[in-house]
């Protein structure tokens, strides 16, 4: 699981638990578009605490760019009737970091991304840290609105054994992007992926005197 | 109902690099939609508190690389200053300014629908912002509602329409076509120097003003003061990972280091979450990426996410007691040692 997929689930599971949102939470949905291994990660999810899970079925090597992944995920939020939706705020292979505020744009509602820390208020008002270049700032938002997390957001817990085993027992329905109306049409063309170059290590020295004599000599200092 | 949504790519890195043979052939640069209209850029500029972000003049320098006029955009209260400041610079041929207050948190939920609006207006075939806090937020949502698949964090523009971008943590180097007929790109600000100011005498222009309502608020912030030179554009940074045992000792080891270097201060995650340093410091995949002529890491052991954040940086210099640590493998040059010694003594012979 992307890392910061793992921070979403975990959020979705406290505020629950400590019933930090006023009314509960009723339900905690999570959803995945991939290939069958897909679906393990939803179980892993849903033995750290979610209800239950969408798994849309794509084929191995027919990735969905983030702007399809975001109009799935409106059809998919429309359709479940959620009001929040927390997403990573990047996946750590692509790096793109785009699907959360892009799902925010289609649905018109509030975006909160890049979260440190997220607290519920009265009528429905949200109010998140978020971490932003040189420290942090807060907005306040209502529901329904969208998150992303960030890395100092939570501590994700470790799926327990029998959490693991009623897990397998949690509703997991499998569709297709059909079902959504979305088509995986894709806007960029994979030229090519190269190996970066490689940096070669320029040796190590023996004392600080060689270390300020290699950095001079570098015109580095 | 609370909804969680993931994303799930399959591992494939290396069989995009087995393709990569087979799919180069079909690499020809511009795409028909591209040559329909004539390049036309609108950077994105950044402001607070009726400041221009200089650092965002990249943007312009970016815009440049891709042919036809030039626009940059700049909206908040008290705006004239900053967009007559702004149209100084070497490159541009007209700033685009909106005056409201509502735009100085830069919040995307009035801000998108402000750049959709202006962006309609000009024409634009390439919208350009800086892979910022700013930029990361508001330029998805904008690309979204003018369905287009934005292309994020580019270190290099081949053409109009081709662009190279990190991805895996910088493990990879991908580039890619896009076929929109408007393409919304974020820059990484170390690979396109801030187009200078003083050379240009760009018009200034008004922008149109949908003055949407934003449904969030923005609260209040809490940024890091500091003296040093700011991280992100620093000429030298040293940094300093879990070695450095805890906060005090990071203090007492670091900021001496720096300031005879003139230098700014960077972290590790693992000293970020250990509480050493603060969350603005980190250096890596998921914090600053940085390209100083001088990054020297103290106590750091060098793990792939980390690298990913300073391995473009001009010399690197490594200070670990591990002789075996993985940064040994990238730094031009490393002293194995322990940094409670050797960075005081280098800190001494820096100042003389």
């Amino acid at each position: 699981m992307n890392p910061f997929d793992e921070l979403s689930i975990e959020e979705s599971v406290r505020i629950r638990e400590k019933k930090a949102a006023p009314g509960g939470v009723e339900d905690i949905c999570v959803i995945s578009a991939g290939p069958a291994k897909a679906a393990d990660v939803l179980r892993t999810a849903m033995a750290m605490g979610a209800d239950r899970a969408i798994h849309v079925d794509v084929k191995e090597g027919e990735d969905l760019e983030p702007l399809t992944v975001a109009k799935l995920l409106k059809q998919a939020v429309e359709k479940e009737k959620s009001n929040l939706v927390i997403l990573g705020k990047q996946s750590i292979d692509d790096d793109a970091g785009q699907t959360g505020q892009m799902l925010a744009g289609l649905l018109g509602w509030s975006q909160a991304t890049q979260a440190s820390k997220v607290e519920f208020g009265e009528a429905d008002s949200v109010s998140v840290t978020k971490e932003v270049d040189g420290g942090v700032e807060t907005v306040k938002g209502k529901l329904p609105m969208i998150i992303t997390t960030d890395l100092r957001l939570n501590e994700p817990r470790y799926a327990s054994l029998p959490n693991i085993m009623k897990a397998k027992k949690k509703p997991l329905e499998k569709k297709t992007l059909q079902d959504f109306g979305v088509e995986n049409q894709r806007r960029l063309k994979v030229l090519k992926v190269t190996e970066p170059a490689p940096r070669q290590g320029g040796g190590k020295v023996e004392d600080v005197d060689g270390l300020v004599a290699k950095l001079k000599e570098l015109g580095a200092i | 109902m609370l909804c969680t949504a993931r994303r799930v790519i399959p591992q494939q890195l290396r069989r995009h690099i087995a393709h990569e043979a087979a799919t180069s052939a079909c690499s020809g640069g511009f795409s028909p939609a591209a040559l329909r209209r004539l390049a036309s850029t609108l950077a994105i500029l950044e402001q607070k508190d009726g400041k221009l972000n200089h650092g965002s003049l990249s943007a312009i320098t970016a815009a440049k690389q891709i042919g036809g006029p030039v626009h940059g955009f700049v909206a908040g209260s008290s705006i004239k200053p900053v967009a007559d400041e702004a149209a100084t610079a070497d490159g541009l041929d007209k700033i685009i300014s909106v005056e409201n207050a509502a735009y100085d948190k830069g919040l995307p939920e009035n801000f998108a629908p402000l750049l959709v609006e202006n962006i309609k207006k000009g024409g634009y075939t390439h919208v350009i912002t800086g892979h910022t806090a700013f930029g990361k937020n508001v330029l998805p949502r904008v690309a979204a509602l003018l369905d287009a698949q934005q292309i994020s964090d580019i270190t290099a523009i081949e053409s109009e329409s081709t662009f190279v971008r990190p991805i895996y943590a910088g493990n990879a180097i991908a580039t890619v076509e896009s076929t929109d007929s408007t393409k919304f790109i974020t820059i990484r600000g170390t690979a396109f120097a801030p187009a200078e100011l003083g050379k240009g005498s760009a018009a200034v222009e008004e922008g149109v003003d949908p003055k949407a309502d934003s449904p969030t608020e923005w609260l209040s912030e809490d940024l890091a003061k500091s003296d040093r030179p700011d991280l992100s554009t620093a000429g030298r940074v040293v940094s300093g990972g879990r070695g450095l045992k805890s906060k005090d000792d990071f203090d007492k080891v670091m900021e001496p280091l720096a300031d005879a270097l003139g230098a700014a201060i960077g972290a590790s995650r693992a000293a970020v979450d250990s509480g050493y340093a603060d969350n603005s410091l980190q250096v890596g995949q998921t914090g600053k990426v940085v390209a100083p002529q001088l990054y020297m890491a103290v106590g750091i052991s060098g793990a792939i996410q980390h690298l990913a954040g300073m391995k473009d940086s001009k010399v690197i210099a490594a200070i670990n007691k591990d002789g075996d640590a993985p940064i040994f493998q990238v730094a031009d040059v490393g002293l194995v040692g322990d940094l409670f010694e050797k960075v005081p003594e280098l800190t001494e012979k820096l100042k003389k």
